[in-house]
C-alpha cells in the first residue's frame, strides 16, 4: 500500500521535473507491479519480522555518514533548473538541436534512449532478462500442471468476470498504442511491456495461474523473453552487416532517417516483448509459489 | 569484421544467453556456452594483440561519436583483463558440466548456463566500455547473474549467501550510480575520456569529492576490500564449486579494474592524491586485509571457505600495489591480477574435483585423498605453492614485483609485512597438504579420480602456473606498458 503510494508520488515528482517518460514507467512499475510482487512475497513469508537486537547503533552511524555525504554532494550543485548547469550546456544542446535532423522523431527522449544511447537500453533489456532468469531459476514452476484446471472462484463471480472482460481488452490496446506511439509522445517499449503484462496479470488474478497458463504458457514466455533480446541484438547485427557499427540504424536503409525510424520501432518492439514476458513470468513464479505453499498448508 | 571486435567481444555472450535459453538444457546448453566462451576468449586475445601493436581502439556504438554516443575503448589495461576474464570463464566452463551435474538438478542446468553467459557478458561489458553509465548497466547484468549463479548452490545456505551478497552488492552498485550521477551533474557528460577532461575544472567542489567517495566505497564493496569483505566467504563457499572457480578468477578483478580506471583515468590525479591520503589508506587497508583474512583462513575447517578468505588477502596485496603507486606498484598489482586468477582457479578447480567425488571439502573428509586422487591433489599442491610464492611458479613473480616495488619506494617495513603474509599462506596451505598426504582416511573405500574434463582444465591451469612462473615476458611487458600509460595519463 505504502509502496504503491510512493510509486505514484515519485511518478508525479518526475512529471514536475518534466520527465514524463520516466514518470510513465514509474507509474506502471512503481505503483503497479512492484507492490503486487511485494504483496505476494508477504503472502509467502510471515507477517512479522524477527527481532534482531544490537545492530542499531552501527547502522545509525553508517546511515548518518552516508546521508551527510549526500548532503555535502548537493552543496555545490548548480541550482535546480539552472540554464547554465553543465548538464544543460555540454551534451544536452546537441541532442536538442540535432536529433530532429539526425533521427527525425519529435520525442527527443526516445531519440537519446533508443539511438544515441541505444546500447545502454540494450543493456537494460538484458538486465530485465537477467532478473527473469534469476527468478525463474529460484522459483521454477513445477511442470506438472493439473490436466483439468480447477474451476476457480472467479468463474462463479459474475461481476469479476464481466469487469475483467471490460477492462482487459482496452488495457491491451492501450499498451500497443504506447508501444508504437513512443516516437511521438511519452511511451515506448518499457512502459508498453509493463502495461501489457499488467493486463495478463489481472487476468491471472481473476482466474488463477492454471487457466492463465492455457492462454500464455510459461514456455511461450521464456521464448518471448529471449526473443525480445535477440530481436534487439539482431538489429545491431544487421546494421553491422550493412557496414555501420553496432546499432547504427542509419545503415539499415538508404535514407538514414528512414533507417533510424525502422531501427527504433523494431528495438522498441524487442524491449516491449522482453519486458512483458519477464514481468508475467516473474508473476507466475510468485503466484505458483503461493499456490504450492497453500497446498502444503492444507 | 576485424574492426567490430570490441563490440563482438561483449554481444557474443550477451546474445548467446537468450539463444542458450531457447536452445535447451543439459549437455547442449553446455556445449553452446563453451563454444561462445571460447570464441570470446579468441576475440580477447586478438584484441590484446592488436592493442599491443597498434595502440588504443575506439569503437563508436550506433555510429554516434563520443561524448554524444557510447564509446567502446580498448587500451592495454582492459584488453589484459578481457583476456583474463574470458580465459577463466572458458577454462571453468570446460569443467562445468561434470561438476554441476552432481550439484544442480537437470531442469535448472539450462538456466545455469544462461546465467553464466550473462555474467560473462556483464563482466566483459564493464571492461570494454569507455562510458561511465554503461559501466553501471553492465555491472547490473553481471551482479544479477552472479546472485543467480550463487543461489544455485547445492545447500540451502547458498540462498542466504546469495541474498546477503545481493544486499551488499546492490548497495555497492547504488553508490556507484550516485557517484556517476554527481559527476554528470558537475560535468554534463558520461564519457570517461570526456569526464577526465572536464573534471579538473570542478575538482574543488564538494560534489566531485562526494562523487569520488561514493564510487570508491561502491567499488570497494564489489572488490571485497577489507572491511567490506563480509559477503565474500559465504558467497564463495556456498556457490556451486565451478562458479567459485570462475568468480574467484574474474569478478573481483573486474572491480579492481574499475578502481584503477576511476582513480587513474577519470579523476584528476592531484585530486585523488592530495585531498585524502588515498595511497596510505590503500596500503593500510591492504595490510589489514592480508593479515586478518590469512589468519581467518587458518582457522577454517571448510577448505573452500579458507581459500575464499585467502582471496580477500590476495586482494589486499593488489591494493597494496595500488597504494605504493608509480609504474612499479601498478605493474605489481596488474601482474598479480593475472597470476592470482591462475592460482585461485587452480585451487578452486582442484576443490571442485574433490567435491564431485566425495561431496564435501572439509578438512577431515579430505584426509588421505592424496593417494586416492593423486592428479587432483597435486593440482591443489601446485596452486598452493603458487599462492605462497615459491620460485618457478607464477605466484613468485607477483611477490617479487610487489616486494621490489615496495623496496624501491624505500618502504622496508612494508617489504617485511608482505613476506610475513606469505608465511601465513604457508600455514593454511600446509594444513590441507597434511590432510591430503600425511593422514590416513577414516574409511578406505576407493575414490575415483576427478572426471576427465575437470582434470584437463586443472592441468591446463597447473601448466599455466608453471609456465608463467618461468617465462614472464607476456604479463611483465603488458603490465609495464599498461602501467606506464596509466601513470603518464596517456589517453
Amino acid at each position: 500500500m505504502l509502496s504503491g503510494i510512493y510509486g505514484f508520488l515519485s511518478a508525479s515528482f518526475f512529471v514536475l521535473m518534466d520527465a514524463v517518460d520516466v514518470a510513465f514507467t514509474e507509474a506502471a512499475v512503481g505503483s503497479g507491479i512492484s507492490p503486487l510482487l511485494m504483496l505476494l512475497t508477504v503472502a509467502l513469508v510471515g507477517r512479522h519480522e524477527k527481532q534482531n537486537p544490537g545492530r542499531g547503533l552501527p547502522a545509525l552511524v553508517l546511515v548518518t555518514i552516508t546521508g551527510a555525504l549526500l548532503i555535502i554532494g548537493t552543496l555545490s550543485m548548480p541550482d535546480f533548473g539552472s540554464a547554465n548547469a553543465p548538464a544543460q550546456t555540454h551534451v544536452g544542446p546537441y541532442y536538442i538541436e540535432q536529433s530532429a535532423a539526425e533521427i527525425g522523431i519529435p520525442n527527443i527522449v526516445t531519440s537519446v534512449l533508443a539511438s544515441y544511447r541505444g546500447f545502454d537500453t540494450f543493456g537494460e533489456v538484458a538486465v530485465v532478462f537477467t532478473a527473469g532468469i534469476g527468478v525463474l531459476s529460484l522459483l521454477m514452476l513445477k511442470s506438472s500442471t493439473p490436466e483439468t484446471p480447477a474451476v476457480t472462484s472467479a468463474h462463479k463471480h459474475k461481476i469479476l468476470r464481466i469487469v475483467s472482460k471490460i477492462l482487459i481488452p482496452p488495457i491491451l490496446l492501450f499498451s500497443l498504442y504506447v508501444q508504437f506511439h513512443g516516437d511521438y509522445g511519452p511511451g515506448g517499449g518499457f512502459q508498453a511491456g509493463v502495461i501489457f503484462a499488467a493486463a495478463i496479470i489481472l487476468y491471472t488474478m481473476f482466474f488463477g495461474v492454471d487457466i492463465a497458463q492455457q492462454v500464455v504458457s510459461s514456455a511461450l514466455l521464456r521464448v518471448l523473453a529471449a526473443f525480445g533480446v535477440l530481436l534487439y541484438g539482431s538489429v545491431g547485427l544487421v546494421s553491422m552487416l550493412n557496414g555501420g557499427t553496432f546499432l547504427d540504424y542509419s545503415a539499415l536503409a538508404d535514407n538514414p532517417i528512414t533507417g533510424q525510424h525502422i531501427g527504433i520501432i523494431v528495438i522498441e518492439l524487442g524491449v516491449g516483448m522482453t519486458v512483458a514476458a519477464v514481468m508475467v513470468m516473474i508473476f507466475y513464479c510468485f503466484a505458483g509459489q503461493v499456490n504450492t505453499a497453500r497446498e502444503a498448508d492444507e | 569484421m576485424l574492426s567490430h571486435l570490441p563490440i563482438l567481444q561483449v554481444i557474443l555472450p550477451l546474445l548467446g544467453a537468450p539463444a542458450c535459453l531457447i536452445l535447451g538444457r543439459g549437455k547442449l546448453a553446455w556445449l553452446f556456452a563453451l563454444l561462445v566462451s571460447t570464441l570470446s576468449f579468441c576475440i580477447a586475445a586478438t584484441l590484446l594483440y592488436t592493442v599491443y601493436h597498434h595502440g588504443v581502439i575506439s569503437y563508436a556504438l550506433g555510429g554516434w561519436q563520443a561524448p554524444w554516443g557510447i564509446e567502446y575503448r580498448i587500451d592495454l589495461l582492459n584488453a589484459w583483463l578481457l583476456v583474463i576474464v574470458s580465459g577463466s570463464s572458458t577454462i571453468s566452463l570446460l569443467a562445468a558440466q561434470s561438476s554441476i551435474s552432481t550439484e544442480i538438478t537437470l531442469d535448472k542446468q539450462g538456466l545455469f548456463y544462461v546465467a553464466w553467459l550473462l555474467c560473462l557478458a556483464g563482466l566483459l561489458g564493464i571492461l570494454a566500455t569507455g562510458d561511465a553509465f554503461n559501466v553501471f548497466v553492465f555491472l547490473e547484468i553481471s551482479s544479477l547473474s552472479t546472485y543467480t549463479l550463487i543461489s544455485l548452490g547445492p545447500n540451502r545456505q547458498s540462498l542466504w549467501a546469495a541474498f546477503r551478497y545481493l544486499i551488499m552488492g546492490t548497495i555497492g552498485a547504488t553508490f556507484i550510480l550516485i557517484g556517476i550521477g554527481f559527476m554528470y551533474i558537475m560535468t554534463g557528460t558520461l564519457n570517461m575520456a570526456d569526464l577526465a577532461e572536464r573534471l579538473p575544472s570542478a575538482s574543488e567542489s564538494p560534489t566531485v569529492f562526494a562523487a569520488y567517495a561514493f564510487i570508491l566505497v561502491g567499488i570497494s564493496l564489489k572488490l571485497a576490500l577489507f572491511p567490506l569483505h563480509l559477503w565474500l566467504p559465504n558467497a564463495y563457499s556456498q556457490a556451486p564449486s565451478i562458479v567459485t572457480t570462475f568468480l574467484a578468477a574474474s569478478a573481483t578483478k573486474v572491480a579492481l579494474y574499475l578502481l584503477i580506471r576511476f582513480t587513474y583515468t577519470i579523476f584528476p590525479s592531484e585530486f585523488s592524491q592530495f585531498i585524502i591520503p588515498l595511497a596510505d589508506i590503500f596500503v593500510a587497508l591492504g595490510i589489514v586485509a592480508v593479515f586478518s583474512a590469512s589468519i581467518a583462513a587458518i582457522y577454517q575447517e571448510e577448505i573452500k571457505r579458507a581459500i575464499a578468505y585467502s582471496s580477500i588477502a590476495q586482494i589486499g596485496y593488489m591494493v597494496i600495489g595500488l597504494g605504493i603507486g608509480g609504474v612499479l606498484g601498478l605493474q605489481a598489482a596488474l601482474i598479480h591480477v593475472f597470476n592470482h586468477a591462475l592460482m585461485k582457479a587452480t585451487l578452486f578447480m582442484a576443490l571442485a574435483g574433490i567435491a564431485v567425488r566425495i561431496g564435501a571439502t572439509t578438512l577431515t573428509s579430505m584426509q588421505g585423498l592424496g593417494r586416492k586422487m593423486p592428479w587432483t591433489s597435486f593440482g591443489f599442491v601446485a596452486g598452493g605453492l603458487s599462492l605462497i610464492g615459491v620460485p618457478l611458479t607464477a605466484g613468485f613473480i607477483s611477490k617479487w614485483y610487489l616486494v621490489s616495488a615496495a623496496a624501491l619506494a624505500g618502504r622496508w617495513p612494508l617489504v617485511f609485512l608482505i613476506l610475513l603474509g606469505s608465511l601465513l599462506a604457508i600455514i593454511y596451505i600446509w594444513r590441507v597438504v597434511e590432510a591430503l598426504y600425511f593422514k590416513s582416511a577414516a574409511d578406505n573405500s576407493p575414490v575415483k579420480e576427478a572426471p576427465l574434463t575437470m582434470l584437463i582444465a586443472l592441468w591446463l591451469l597447473i601448466l599455466g602456473n608453471v609456465y608463467f612462473g618461468i617465462d614472464t615476458r607476456l604479463p611483465v611487458s603488458i603490465s609495464y606498458e599498461a602501467a606506464t600509460a596509466l601513470v603518464e595519463g596517456r589517453p
